[in-house]
């Protein structure tokens, strides 16, 4: 058997869907109400899923105590409270969907050096989830 | 392939402790988890068991049936007991949610004879979980 371990995130952030690729009625029709310009926010929730190798000295894949530093600094501290399409560099030339933001996410927490990243789960909302993972990667 | 789910709860007490390391790198690395009276969760196990459904039935594996397992070999073995002293499937291991989800996939694997264990995922939390699925190439383990 293969064993992971995965840790539940949260943080809250405003964010507005736009594409500068397209005109400002086309944004409209793609994004619905997540085109209003002063934009809007959510309490994300981020599962971060490590694999790898259970240590036999720690019974671990990888110690909490390194991974929720590693995770609040890379993730938690620059996204929460924060509107992710100024305050984030990646997303100023890139809509910041739930899509993109797992994606970048995935990006910060890869260096991770304990274990090994297999996926980034977001819940947007009660209703929206979106997923990555290493075979996408 | 169809793949069925079911829910259960036990509550035990833990702690963890490395008798090859020091006392103060055992607080270190394990942090309050390393209190000597140990501490205690309520955990919540989902067993997936993937096959097609029976063409009599309509079942891949009868929940009752799966209920049954559960409760024998997991709930009876480790609700309301001291992990590190009371499962002797867990002797010598430290109780952590990895190496606990890998011993319930031991334990049931062979109990399973109507479909196929395909996954075994131990929430020691709501924010914190261990999933155990097959693997061909056997438990990773680091030396």
């Amino acid at each position: 058997m293969k064993i992971s371990l995965t840790r539940r995130y949260k943080f809250a952030a405003s964010h507005r869907l736009h594409s500068p690729n397209l005109g400002a009625e086309e944004n409209r029709r793609v994004y619905g109400k997540c085109n209003n310009p002063y934009g809007h926010g959510h309490n994300y929730i981020v599962e971060v899923t490590m694999a790898g190798p259970v240590d036999s000295a720690t019974g671990m894949i990888t110690s909490l105590g390194d991974l929720d530093p590693f995770v609040q600094s890379e993730v938690i501290e620059a996204f929460d409270h924060k509107y992710l399409n100024e305050e984030i560099q990646e997303f100023q030339a890139l809509v910041p969907t739930t899509e993109n933001v797992c994606r970048e996410i995935y990006r910060r927490l890869k260096k991770y050096p304990s274990a090994r990243l297999q996926r980034v789960r977001i819940e947007e909302t009660l209703k929206n989830s979106f997923e990555y993972d290493e075979a996408l990667s | 392939m169809i793949r069925i789910t079911r829910k259960v709860e036990f509550s035990a007490a833990h702690f963890y402790h490395n008798p090859d390391l020091s006392a103060d790198e055992n607080r270190r690395v394990f942090g309050n988890c390393n209190n000597p009276h140990g501490h205690g969760h309520n955990y919540v196990l989902e067993v997936t068991i993937a096959g097609e459904p029976d063409p009599t039935t309509g079942m891949v594996l009868d929940l009752k049936e799966l209920k049954d397992i559960l409760q024998r070999e997991i709930v009876d073995r480790m609700d309301h007991r001291h992990l590190n002293y009371e499962v002797p499937e867990l002797a010598g291991k430290i109780p952590t949610c990895e190496n606990i989800a890998a011993v319930i996939w031991q334990l049931l694997e062979p109990k399973i004879t109507s479909g196929k264990l395909d996954r075994v995922r131990l929430y020691e939390s709501p924010d914190l979980f261990a999933d155990c699925v097959a693997d061909t190439n056997g438990i990773e383990r680091r030396a």
